[in-house]
């Protein structure tokens, strides 16, 4: 029988540009921020599983915070590089290895759009050379095709967008705290049709770390625990359409979102009905509109109504991007997936002010998607 | 001035008829591009190297609006001087769909379904003074400038 988790403390450092501060320094207070949350000391932690894309190996940073000796291991897998961190440490938990442990996750990458190290990617040099290692191009080709099969309209990814820099303006931790019309966001210049400028997150900074424990000892940290039901990592199956790919197959696979989501279901013993508020991997605005469906939220195209009708605003029937998202905290690979988790942790606890969802939400779901085609998913619940 | 191509393996150069070179899988027939040693679709340890179709249908595409950060990049990534290109996925019947570079960028004149055809184009010019071509894929029937300068 493997054993309960639960969340009893989580630290983040502010999501943006923070000059002068690096991506490790930006994860250490993460951790020290989360330590206090637990109530708890750096010299407790049994175990961390932490990583960055550009900010350095998470294992050196134990020079900062106390050379303990505890077991840590670092974790690499593209945007899933916190959730990977974090299903690891769940594991390491479940299979009663250890009692007590940290996830952690930063980053810090320069400005612009991410610069694809193509042999790291398995690609050939002319993959790059031609103008082709964009990742910006999948997600205007993914949306666009999405648009076409499924009468999504570009007003909708306005509105995503717009939703998602109004959240952001209700949480102090958040790179974007300017609310942007729909209209700005649909008036701002093309990037990579049909996505506009505003449509797109930005590659940014920030740190988050999550303190997790065995279910049954979680009450000597915090009153108001957080059980992780599920935390799943799957990657691509033959067929699907991904980004940074030279080519796809003819034939057609759903993609790892579709696989990861179903199976975390299951893990939870959970159905997508009694999720209270999610957020999903909203890299550009179709992006949020797609996942919806691949996560199992709603069927394919409905999301035009449901967004339209506002289903997805914090007071809203499902809410998504509580805290806006990628979009309005950009995307520090390395910490992004464990924003998604430290929010629905704050949103569970009633602890999100501004943004919080009424009526007590009881269960929270996160999804990240990434390169080579790789998707995590988790299920928190009360 | 030569025109060399971006790298050697990935289309057949010189020719009047350019092909994408991409692999099939002994064992189960699947086609990949470029050319790859194993296959995702059965998991086979064998393949051949083969020439690919040069005519297909546009299955998705987009407009690349911002110059590319070079490197790796290699063509003008100049902000005054960047032209907006096109980029699809080209679906080969009974083949593969294959990433490529279009030479149509306005979205008005670029379709979901529409025939395409595969062109060489120039993308650079290097140190040597070469004019570095690439491939890519343009409308059949003459929309959009296929940027096949003599040279």
């Amino acid at each position: 029988m493997s054993i309960d988790v639960a969340i009893v403390g989580i630290g983040m450092h502010e999501f943006g540009r923070t000059e002068g501060v690096s991506g490790m320094d930006q994860g250490v207070v993460a951790v020290r921020r989360a330590c206090a949350d637990a109530g708890v000391g750096w010299e407790d932690m049994q175990f961390a599983f932490g990583g960055s894309m550009a900010a350095g190996a998470a294992d050196t940073m134990v020079s900062l915070l106390g050379l303990t000796g505890l077991q840590f291991i670092n974790v690499a897998n593209g945007c899933a590089t916190g959730g990977s961190a974090l299903f690891s440490a769940y594991n390491t938990i479940r299979s009663g290895v250890f009692d007590l442990g940290i996830a952690v996750g930063f980053d810090k990458h320069e400005r612009g759009a991410f610069r694809v190290n193509t042999k790291g990617a398995g690609l050939g040099d002319w993959y790059g050379a031609t103008g082709l290692a964009l990742t910006t191009q999948f997600f205007g080709m993914k949306i666009n095709r999405y648009m076409h099969e499924h009468g999504i309209t570009q007003d909708t990814l306005g509105k995503v967008a717009a939703k998602a820099f109004r959240n952001g303006s209700l949480n102090p931790m958040a790179w974007r705290r300017k609310p942007i019309s729909e209209q700005e966001v649909l008036d701002s210049p093309m990037l990579s049709y049909p996505l506009t400028q505003y449509m797109f997150c930005n590659p940014g900074e920030g740190g988050v770390a999550l303190i997790l424990c065995r279910a049954d000892k979680a009450h000597l940290y915090t009153d108001k625990p957080v059980y992780l039901r599920a935390a799943v990592v799957r990657s691509r199956r033959f067929g699907s359409f991904e980004v940074l790919a030279p080519s796809i197959a003819l034939e057609h696979n759903a993609g790892p979102t579709v696989d990861a989501s179903k199976a975390a279901f299951e893990m939870a013993g959970i159905g997508p009905d009694e999720v209270d508020l999610a957020q999903l991997q909203d890299t550009e605005a179709g992006a949020e509109v797609m996942h919806m469906a691949e996560n199992g939220f709603c069927e394919h195209g409905a999301q035009e109504w449901m967004i339209q009708a506002g289903e997805t605003e914090i007071g809203g029937r499902f809410p998504v991007n509580t805290d806006g998202g990628c979009l309005a905290n950009g995307e520090p690979i390395g910490a992004s997936g464990l924003r998604q988790v430290y929010e629905n942790v704050l949103q569970l606890r009633g602890d999100a002010g501004a943004r919080q969802v009424p009526n007590d939400p009881k269960v929270a779901y996160t999804h990240v998607y990434g390169a080579p085609g790789i998707s995590g998913v988790t299920i928190l619940s009360r | 001035m030569a025109r060399v191509p971006v790298t050697e393996g990935v289309f057949t150069w010189p020719s009047d008829e350019p092909r994408l070179i991409g692999s099939r899988c002994t064992r189960c027939g699947n086609h990949m591009f470029p050319v790859q040693s194993g296959c995702p679709k059965c998991t086979g340890d064998s393949t051949e190297t083969v020439e690919l179709g040069r005519r297909g249908t546009l299955w998705t595409w987009t407009v690349q609006g911002f110059p590319p950060k070079a490197p790796p990049y290699a063509g003008d990534a100049d902000p005054k001087t960047f032209r907006a290109f096109g980029v699809g996925y080209v679906e080969l019947p009974g083949e593969v769909k294959v990433e490529a570079r279009l030479t149509e960028a306005d979205p008005e004149k670029l379709r979901i379904g529409m025939e395409m055809e595969m062109v060489i184009i120039p993308l650079c010019t290097d140190e040597a003074g070469n004019e570095v071509v690439t491939f890519a894929f343009a409308p059949v029937g003459g929309s959009g400038n296929t940027n096949e300068g003599e040279s």
